[in-house]
């Protein structure tokens, strides 16, 4: 029982912050009602991907700076392909994003393991190389994006509660992650977090595993430049705000840095709970500045509190 | 066993060397095993077991030589692949994923979970659950999950490195019957260990290393500790006490250490003692008698529930471990790495504790450590081929280097913690030096030791602690192995006179 509650207090408790914040809300905004929640969604979109990315490499025990640059790869390769294309074009366009996000991934797993070279050093690196990359497809913002594909992510879902947006990214996540986590691969991710060398004892390949979960990182990196492409309609080059956005939302989510722990829900709410800090303090009309020192306070209380909540568990 | 099985060895590992750079870890190595024996493979620190071990399990590359399984050559590169040759090892650390539950852990080495629990169950584990977490549990319950997962799989070849190393007496016995019961019905057994009694006990031959070559395959017959000692060492063994006087040790003044009544955690019940100057107080104890409460209650790191403690008679308490290293308590885990700093040279891991004090004295103090430090490495024997980072020296070096800074640094009161635990005889040896010379410089230390067979060695008196309380005190010099065991089994020596 207790046990149980360890293994998923923290997310029931991201759950209760979220629920909290939809209720207060709703008080300083009783307009806050179907269209808030689809622009929300949607706007939280590309950040969800770049935390679901980062939360896999550092359950892996790494961490990787390169997402919000492989985003805009991803993201303007896609405007390029579906720019004119007809639906069975954009349909390999989607399959080619992928793709290249799977390979960028496996490049920066493969130079990690290779060359012995720390990861927070090869993905700063390749932060840069994926930045220049970017920039050389698409030298500024343009291509666009084909209508059915942006349809995807507008609107609600057969009850007008359910914003589109989040079903998309519900199933994206679940198509990856919960088969993932089944096979041996998802254990071996968390077993080379948790120990690498009782991993290796155990038989893991520890460096196949490793350039996997970096590969999995592109996977949802690749996703999340999809969906920016989707939303605004055109390829934008220059990396959007995600890096240390999705390090924050990894982190109050549940998932050690230094691996080994956590999952991926926990670290969806916590986008979703910092996306609505945000909006309610712009509804509150706080100044922006004031916004960045709530949302770091918020992070340290709850990761101290969590701290707290296991410690007591760990010594009764 | 048919005549064919006979001849041809299990396995077989000829003329094995390895080199690192310029360091010869193994020069010439040989290791046969047939179905149905345990060879003992035994070697000083330095020798080369740990790297010999690397390559008969598949982690290193020999660069010269062959490891045959069968008489079919073989060239594994991972352990995955020497674990699907037949050889399983279990090592010296727990080699399960903290962060994973029982069963993910079999899950992810392919191990079946019945015969898993069938182990389990046989080597005397009971109420575990297959989703417990493996941080949530006790060391010695890990070595013991280790051993099951690798007899599950049905090893053709069983290398138990250090096996018993952590393991109360109690599993301990289990283990041996367990692995001797397996070997008389045909499995081979590389059996790894400090302890003579345990290699006599189960093993059929011993083959010793000595600088990285096989120097000796003998049976095991009685008597035979002493060869493989020499074979080891090139020399026989010193088995003296430390002690100078050989009359019964009898303390005189104020203890330096009082204990009274000291109860903490949920183990640790009633436990008094006095730790006199110029003494070294052993702890005789069982695993998980409450010996590790009460060393983290005078290191600061806990507090107790009940009891007192007093230093030079004074009542102290300790809020932080830096409270009690203030008063002069010295604290050494059983952990090396949680003492050293392990990327950094032997020489600033020295000259650690005693940098407040050269700081005193300014410029001049830069000399004096140089001068101190340089004398205690000359002290310790470390090997100085290695002397840039601590983690590249051998695990009974790494412990000369946890005691030595003390002796450089002049302690007071030192706490050791099993600090033998998987350590050659003759390191061993070096450090009850160590702790007697500290002594003698008039320091008091506590020695908890799980191979009771070092308290009369290096021990001056030992308390011995039963259920959390303190059943009996005994002078080393009446302590034999035997009246040790009994004690801490709770069977006091009145009881054992009156039975």
């Amino acid at each position: 029982m207790t046990r149980q509650f360890l293994r998923h207090g923290w997310t029931a408790g991201l759950l209760a912050i979220l629920a909290l914040l939809f209720v207060f809300t709703k008080i300083i905004q009783p307009d806050f009602g179907t269209s808030g929640l689809d622009s929300l969604s949607r706007a939280m979109l590309p950040f969800a991907f770049a935390t679901a990315a980062m939360a896999v490499v550092v359950i892996a025990g790494g961490i990787d700076l390169s997402v919000a640059s492989m985003m805009a790869v991803a993201g303007v390769t896609a405007a390029v392909l579906m720019d004119g294309a007809g639906d069975g074009m954009t349909a390999v366009a989607v399959v080619i994003v992928l793709l290249v996000g799977l390979t960028m991934g496996a490049i920066n797993g493969a130079l990690i393991v290779i060359t012995r070279v720390p990861d927070i050093v090869v993905t700063l690196a390749m932060l840069y190389v994926w930045e220049g990359v970017a920039l050389l497809i698409l030298n500024g913002p343009g291509g666009s994006a084909t209508p059915w594909l942006r349809e995807l992510i507008v609107g609600p879902f057969i009850v007008p509660w359910l914003p589109r947006s989040l079903v998309f990214l519900a199933v994206c996540l679940v198509a990856v992650w919960v088969p993932l986590k089944r096979s041996k691969l998802g254990l071996s991710i968390y077993a080379i977090g948790s120990n690498d060398l009782a991993a290796y004892r155990s038989g893991v390949s520890v460096g196949r595993t490793r350039i996997a979960a970096y590969a999995v990182c592109g996977l949802f990196a690749a996703i999340g430049g999809l969906t920016l492409t989707m939303s605004t309609g055109n390829g934008e080059p220059i990396p959007g705000p995600y890096l240390m956005a999705s390090v924050a939302a990894v982190v109050l989510g549940g998932v050690v840095l230094g691996g080994g722990k956590g999952a991926l829900l926990g670290p969806i709410i916590a986008v979703i709970i910092l996306r609505l800090v945000r909006m309610d303090l712009t509804l509150l009309s706080v100044d922006p500045n004031v916004t960045t020192i709530v949302e770091g306070t918020i992070m340290v209380v709850v990761v101290m509190f969590g701290g707290v909540l296991a410690y007591r568990g760990r010594h009764k | 066993m048919t005549d064919q099985q006979a001849q041809t060895p299990l396995l077989d590992a000829k003329g094995v060397s390895k080199r690192f750079g310029a360091v010869v870890a193994l020069e010439d190595a040989s290791l046969t095993i047939s179905a149905g024996q345990i060879v003992a493979l035994m070697g000083a620190n330095g020798a080369g077991k740990s790297t010999f071990v690397k390559i008969l399990t598949g982690a290193l590359k020999p660069d010269t030589g062959h490891v045959r399984i069968r008489g079919t050559e073989r060239r594994v590169g991972s352990p995955a692949e020497a674990r699907r040759s037949g050889l399983v090892p279990v090592y010296q650390e727990p080699s399960l994923i903290p962060d994973l539950s029982i069963a993910d852990n079999l899950r992810l080495g392919d191990t079946p979970v019945a015969d898993f629990q069938h182990w389990v169950h046989e080597l005397g584990i009971d109420g575990l659950h297959l989703d417990d977490m493996i941080s949530a549990l006790p060391l010695a319950t890990l070595r013991i999950l280790d051993l099951a997962r690798a007899l599950a799989v049905k090893p053709d070849v069983l290398l138990l490195d250090e096996m018993t190393a952590a393991l109360p007496t109690d599993l301990v016995e289990k283990v041996l019957d367990t692995v001797r019961k397996q070997a008389d019905a045909g499995q081979s057994v590389i059996y790894i260990s400090h302890r003579f009694s345990e290699i006599a006990e189960i093993c059929d031959r011993a083959t010793v290393l000595r600088d990285g070559a096989t120097v000796g395959d003998l049976p095991i017959t009685p008597g035979v500790e002493e060869k493989v000692v020499e074979l080891m060492l090139g020399a026989v063994l010193d088995k003296d006490p430390t002690r100078t006087s050989t009359a019964a040790h009898c303390p005189e003044g104020m203890p330096r250490v009082t204990v009274r009544n000291l109860a903490a955690g949920t183990k640790l019940q009633d436990v008094s003692l006095d730790l006199y100057r110029g003494e070294v107080l052993g702890v005789v104890a069982l695993e998980g008698q409450g010996q590790d409460q009460l060393f983290d209650v005078l290191a600061g790191m806990d507090s107790p529930t009940a009891g007192t403690i007093a230093l030079d008679g004074k009542t102290v308490s300790f809020n932080h471990p830096a409270d009690a290293i203030a008063a002069g308590l010295s604290f050494v885990p059983g952990d090396r790495a949680d003492g050293l700093l392990m990327e950094r040279s032997v020489h600033e891991n020295i000259a650690l504790p005693q940098l407040a004090r050269f700081a005193k004295w300014g410029a001049i103090g830069m000399k004096k450590e140089a001068a101190t430090v340089k004398k205690a490495i000359d002290r310790l024997q470390i090997d100085t081929r290695a002397q840039g980072e601590v983690q590249r020296l051998s695990g009974g070096n790494q412990q000369k280097v946890t005691i030595g800074r003390w002796i450089a640094a002049g302690v007071d009161t030192l706490l050791l913690f099993d600090p033998t635990r998987g350590i050659d005889v003759r390191t061993k040896r070096q450090i009850y030096l160590l702790v007697r010379e500290l002594a003698e410089q008039g320091a008091a230390v506590l020695y908890y030791t799980s191979e009771l067979a070092e308290v009369p060695a290096a021990c001056d008196r030992a308390v011995v602690i039963f259920n959390g309380k303190v059943v009996d005190v005994i002078e080393a010099a009446d302590a034999d192995e035997q009246t040790l065991m009994r004690a801490a089994y709770g069977l006091t020596a009145s009881a054992a006179v009156s039975a």
